[in-house]
């Protein structure tokens, strides 16, 4: 029946694109997994027993709904509500375990044993190996072998769950090198289930990691209407690494179009600096990991290498999603460098009591860079907490002093 | 046209990556590799992340982009011989190169240097499909489509309908390059795929790494393809030895 109403950009069509970027760029080893997953995700998103089993486990197992929490003191600093949706207080730390509940229950269905994931700040890397230990199946993790070193207490507490942590040793030895490392151990064994991290990958996965990473903004809507009487804020902020906590902060708005939607990017030493992670700037379509979409590149199509001080950001390409509704001006990007968002994080453990990811410092430190009107009421999601950088910070903090 | 991957004779072929170990190798490999006999030669375009391929393609490619190769210089290397070169070229490279260069410009210097057949293996079936196939067909290059063990029936019968003038690329392991897993027999497979395939030629490349594999691969297929395992050689500099071991 033909539909009048105007589709969502949240969906992508038949191909797994969303507008031009997205789809299943995958080699036929690979073909017949994604496929398999393809089915079963499409069975399993509108089932109600599993749906039920994934906000079970949501509230009881990782302490949802998080807290939307009005900050009296940035409220005050930038004349205007500033709420901050708090990922950092889920189970494990951050918004990863969203996903990583729902896909393992996905994987369960399908009966998958062998769980493969990739990490890079080792917050998915953590929360699959917990997922996995809880529905006792087996995990391997990639992780690069530079990000293994800035975020030691992560890969601790994977292996401490039973995970098998696996360097990755090939090219900036981050994020990229490990996901490329995971593809290929599931060419190679392609029973294993690959729990992807973020809204990247061939199609299903951006779609997959959007949806279950969606019930941030779900949450959002229902507590600011409880707290201000209207569902809608001005500005809804979050970082992009690959995407998923942007994707899920911005899923309920994404159609609303009054509610502006900013995306923060990695700027490393700044924009131009040659050591930047800012992709929406920097990059242009191309092919990674599967998928068409915005890439740093060099002008002969070689993936640069990005840099972040923030491991989870340090990742040359965006989700397709997030591609497409910065291309089309839906969502604004904004960058922030390395120093800002160490800033930023300082700045909220003195005002607020909160010690954010570095990620997530990223978001905050974007409030200093838009316009802000003093009727604004501003969610920034806070994706994760900062435990794993705390070397990275107070090394920061002696080379300021100094 | 006429396919010129149907031949009487059972065919050997042998993937390089252009610009390893040094910059003017492609031109020197693939002379070497003609006067050696060998029936055609996959030319494999350098990516930094490639991802269907194992450690020594992975290394080969990052020395070849460091030595500064990409798709101008390789063209431009290949015209130089275009003359010399007797046996078909068959150009092997992940998208996102190609797309970087243009991918209309691409297909049209191929059409130029007669090259009509490539391996792209990131474009899936599908993909091409809705989305590349006029332009290619526009060209007249056709592009080769991988099928694996684990391919079904119903999607082979599919894939080699689509075949005219080219090869269908049988994978010999669900496994990225440079591997012999070795840990299933999969003749019995080898020979449906071979029956489903029979009017198109097969090609079977993946963990094929000597005379024997060689003769192994061609009792179902009409070609095999050798890839790591020369690499290897040629970082050694055993390629003469490789060579005459092989035929
Ligand atoms: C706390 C936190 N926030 C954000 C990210 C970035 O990932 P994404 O863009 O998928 O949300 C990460 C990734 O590791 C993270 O750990």
């Amino acid at each position: 029946m033909e539909t009048t109403e105007k589709k969502s950009i949240t969906q992508p069509d038949e191909n797994g694109f969303y507008g031009e970027f997205g789809g299943a760029f995958i080699p036929e080893l690979l073909a017949l997994q994604v496929e398999e997953l393809r089915i079963n995700f499409e069975k399993c998103k509108n089932d109600v027993s599993f749906l039920e089993n994934y906000h079970s486990l949501l509230k009881d197992y990782v302490g949802r709904p998080t807290p939307l929490y009005l900050s009296q003191n940035l409220s005050a600093k930038y004349g205007c509500k500033i709420f901050l949706k708090r990922e950092d207080l889920c189970h494990t730390g951050a918004h990863k375990i969203n996903n990583t509940i729902g896909q393992i229950l996905l994987a369960k269905k399908m009966g998958k044993t062998k769980i493969i994931a990739e990490t890079g700040a080792g917050q998915h890397g953590v929360a699959t190996a917990t997922v996995c230990a809880l529905m006792n199946l087996e995990c391997t993790v990639f992780m690069g072998e530079k990000d293994i070193e800035r975020q030691a207490p992560n890969v601790g507490r994977m292996k401490m769950l039973g995970a098998k942590v696996i360097p990755a040793t090939s090219g900036s030895k981050t994020l990229k090198d490990a996901t490329n490392e995971a593809i290929r151990f599931w060419i190679n064994n392609p029973d294993s289930y690959y729990l992807i991290g973020s809204a990247v990958g061939p199609h299903p996965y951006p779609q997959m990691v959007a949806e279950f990473q969606a019930i941030i903004s779900a949450e959002i809507k229902n507590q600011l209407f409880e707290q201000t009487g209207n569902s809608l804020p001005t500005k809804v902020i979050a970082c992009v690494g690959g995407g998923s906590n942007a994707a899920g902060a911005f899923y309920h708005f994404y159609d609303e179009a009054k509610v502006e939607l900013i995306a923060v990017e990695a700027a490393g030493e700044g924009v131009y600096s040659g050591k930047s992670a800012a992709t929406s700037i920097l990059g242009s379509p191309g092919v990674l990991h599967g998928s068409l979409t915005l890439l740093m590149q060099d002008k002969f199509g070689q993936v640069t290498e990005p840099h972040s001080i923030s491991a989870g950001l340090d990742y040359p390409g965006i989700g397709p999603l997030h591609a497409e509704t910065i291309s089309t001006g839906r969502v604004k990007s904004i960058p922030i460098t390395d120093n800002e968002a160490l800033n930023s994080a300082f700045e909220l453990c003195k005002s607020d009591g909160i010690i954010p990811a570095l990620e997530s410092a990223h978001a905050l430190a974007a409030l200093d860079k838009i316009a802000i009107q003093l009727d604004d009421v501003i969610v920034v999601n806070l994706s994760g907490r900062g435990d794993k950088d705390i070397e990275t910070y107070l090394n920061e903090e002696l080379k300021m002093k100094n | 046209m006429e396919n010129k991957f149907k031949q009487e004779k059972k065919q050997v072929s042998i993937f390089i990556t252009a610009g390893y170990p040094k910059l003017e190798s492609t031109v020197e490999q693939i002379l070497f590799l003609q006067e050696k006999g060998i029936d055609f030669i996959e030319v494999g375009i350098p990516f930094s992340d490639p991802m269907a391929d194992g450690e020594t393609i992975q290394k080969s490619s990052s020395l070849a982009l460091s030595n500064g190769m990409n798709l101008e210089i390789l063209f431009q290397q290949l015209e130089s011989i275009q003359d010399k070169v007797k046996i078909p070229l068959v150009l092997m490279g992940y998208l996102n190169p190609v797309l970087q260069f243009g991918l209309e410009k691409f297909l049209q210097k191929c059409q130029n240097l007669n090259i009509s057949n490539l391996i792209i293996p990131d474009i899936s079936f599908e993909i091409y499909t809705f989305k590349y196939k006029e332009l290619f067909e526009k060209y007249k290059i056709e592009l080769c489509f991988l099928i694996t063990p684990n391919t079904s029936n119903k999607r082979i019968e599919l894939i080699s309908k689509k075949c005219k003038n080219g090869f269908i690329y049988l994978v010999s392991q669900n496994a990225t390059t440079g591997q012999e897993k070795g840990e299933k027999d999969l003749s019995n497979r080898y020979e449906e795929i071979k029956l489903l395939c029979k009017n198109v030629p097969l090609m079977m490349g993946f963990g094929i790494s000597d005379k024997q594999g060689i003769k192994k691969a061609h009792q179902y297929c009409d070609g095999a393809i050798i890839g790591s395992a020369y690499l290897k050689a040629l970082e050694n500099n055993f390629q003469e030895k490789f060579m005459a071991d092989l035929l």
